[in-house]
């Protein structure tokens, strides 16, 4: 599936990436224009390089894509915005969540364009513009609620909409309401401490 | 996944040209059709993305039905507070279903279309799978792993189960399809648009290419209030039914007046347990008849290989959801 899957990916290596968020539209070649094209009501090509315009973290974005690109991969490989991860690439696992007109949703099973106009949160776009961290990484960080930390992204998207919606009350409903996000090295037990941490510092 | 061409029409009317024109299929959350196409499953030549048509969106509690626009998300019908004291198992149904991210972007058109989740069905290696490729066979019973396929509904060509749950709440209730095509409007029971496998496991339902599922509708009936989901799973959460019921129920004193059966994780279709409800009828509801009602539904049941466990199961659920339906009958939770 893989020859098949991939958009062409931008030129820069993961690791030179890393740290340079803030100047992705610009490093490559990204729009930042407001002339979106919107997908034409009669429809794209298979062949066609349609342009898609997203609010991610913030910041208007067009990019170009292809009708099989999804979001997942217009974030990862056209946008650069790697934090957010692939996990099974089948809506089962939790790992591409990112939050779309602030509701979570797995970014893997939803397309590029079906996202068009949207309203994206990364975990780039979490912590504040100073750089202090979101509540609720200080909270996955104090309470060691990860081991390898690749689920861990889409953990802590999934964590801020479960408080959001109302769903940490208990940590029944918080295992519940986090079932979407698996983690194989079972931090789960932390997971669920960092929420109710969260949560208990926003109602207090 | 191949590519495909794209259309995003912004009337139902366009919608159903697009869809003849380019022998596409119609996409709206996604979360099926999209995993599919990843998958190597189903290889459309044109997706057309109807979640532009807002008029489809939204659903109402009417005094005599509750309707549903096709794209109304998962997540507001499950979470709507009013539509949980007036119809308890649709919103259980719709909330133990999926996770909360899958629940925030598949439509409920969709829902009652979801494929198969059979694991022959789903990995392409095996060359075995006449829902996918008519006439090439059944790896699930060709000495296959069966455990999870259907007990009910199946045929000699396919055992694929029905995954869903919302729909068994649809069919016990009597609900409606409402569609538009290229042949107009129709109306559509909830128990006819499903179809058994038969020599035909690649045809699932009724309708017609092109033919768009616009809205369901429930008729409120006193059995609606006092209805329940109850879903046994592998593990608790975010899983597929091992064996599930959408029950409900109308008592006259301690009397069965009304009684609505169906059964999720079982079968090859949404599935009504008539003869389990005809058994209650006119009786007093006790854990007694409850589990009559349950040994009932399973009779014509034909175990596979490692799925015996459903049987029981099956019975014991069936039961347990009547008992809690009893309860709320009365008043209790």
């Amino acid at each position: 599936m893989t020859d098949k899957t991939s958009p062409p990916r931008a030129g820069f290596s993961r690791r030179s990436f890393l740290g340079t968020t803030g100047a992705v539209g610009a490093a490559f070649g990204v729009g930042t224009g407001r002339a979106a094209a919107h997908p034409s009501e009669t429809g794209v090509a298979p062949d066609a390089q349609p342009k898609v315009a997203l609010t991610i973290n913030g910041q208007r974005r067009t990019l170009t894509v292809e009708p099989r690109t999804t979001l997942v991969e217009a974030l990862r490989d056209t946008l650069g915005l790697t934090g957010t991860k692939i996990g099974c690439n089948q809506g089962q696992c939790g790992a591409c969540t990112v939050l779309m007109n602030g509701h979570r949703v797995n970014s893997c099973l939803i397309l590029a364009l079906s996202a068009n106009e949207a309203k994206i949160t990364t975990i780039e776009g979490v912590a504040d513009s100073n750089g202090s961290l979101h509540p609720m990484q200080t909270a996955f960080a104090e309470h060691d609620a990860f081991q390898c930390g690749y689920c861990t992204p889409g953990q802590i998207l999934s964590a801020i909409a479960c408080i959001d919606e109302g769903h940490a009350g208990s940590p029944g409903e918080i295992r519940e309401y986090m079932s979407g996000n698996l983690c194989r090295c079972g931090a789960y037990p932390n997971i669920v401490a960092a929420i109710e941490t969260v949560r208990d510092s926003k109602e207090g | 996944m191949l590519n495909f061409a794209y259309h995003s029409p912004k009337t139902l009317a366009d919608a159903i040209d697009a869809i003849r024109n380019s022998g596409g299929d119609i996409l709206a959350g996604g979360t099926t059709m999209v995993d599919l196409m990843k998958i190597g499953v189903h290889e459309p030549p044109a997706l057309v993305d109807i979640t532009g048509l807002a008029d489809l969106e939204g659903h109402e509690i009417g005094p005599d039905r509750i309707r549903f626009g096709a794209l109304a998300r998962m997540t507001h019908v499950a979470d709507d507070a009013d539509l949980v004291s007036v119809a308890p198992v649709l919103t259980e149904s719709l909330w133990k279903a999926a996770s909360p991210q899958l629940r925030n972007v598949a439509r409920l058109g969709g829902n009652i279309l979801q494929r198969t989740r059979c694991p022959y069905f789903r990995d392409t290696a095996y060359s075995q799978c006449n829902k996918r490729d008519p006439g090439s066979g059944c790896a699930a019973l060709d000495g296959g792993e069966t455990s999870h396929h259907a007990i009910l509904g199946g045929s000699s060509g396919c055992v694929a189960m029905y995954p869903g749950d919302w729909a068994q709440a649809l069919i016990a209730f009597d609900a409606e399809v409402h569609t538009q095509g290229p042949a107009g409007r129709r109306t559509i029971p909830f128990a006819d648009l499903h179809v058994l496998p038969g020599d035909t496991p690649e045809i699932e339902t009724i309708l017609q290419p092109g033919e768009i599922v616009t809205g369901i509708t429930v008729p409120v009936v006193p059995a609606l209030k006092a209805s329940h989901y109850l879903k046994a799973r592998d593990r608790e959460s975010y899983a597929f039914a091992s064996a599930s019921a959408a029950v409900g129920v109308e008592l006259d004193g301690d009397t069965v007046r009304d009684v609505r059966i169906a059964l999720g994780g079982v079968a090859t279709t949404p599935w009504r347990a008539r003869a389990a409800e005809d058994s209650l009828k006119g009786k007093p509801l006790t854990e007694k008849t409850a589990r009559e009602a349950g040994r009932i539904a399973f009779a014509d049941a034909k175990d596979l290989k490692g799925s015996a466990y459903k049987i029981k199961l099956g019975a014991d659920v069936v039961a347990g959801a009547l008992m809690t339906a009893k309860s709320r009958a009365q008043g209790g939770e």
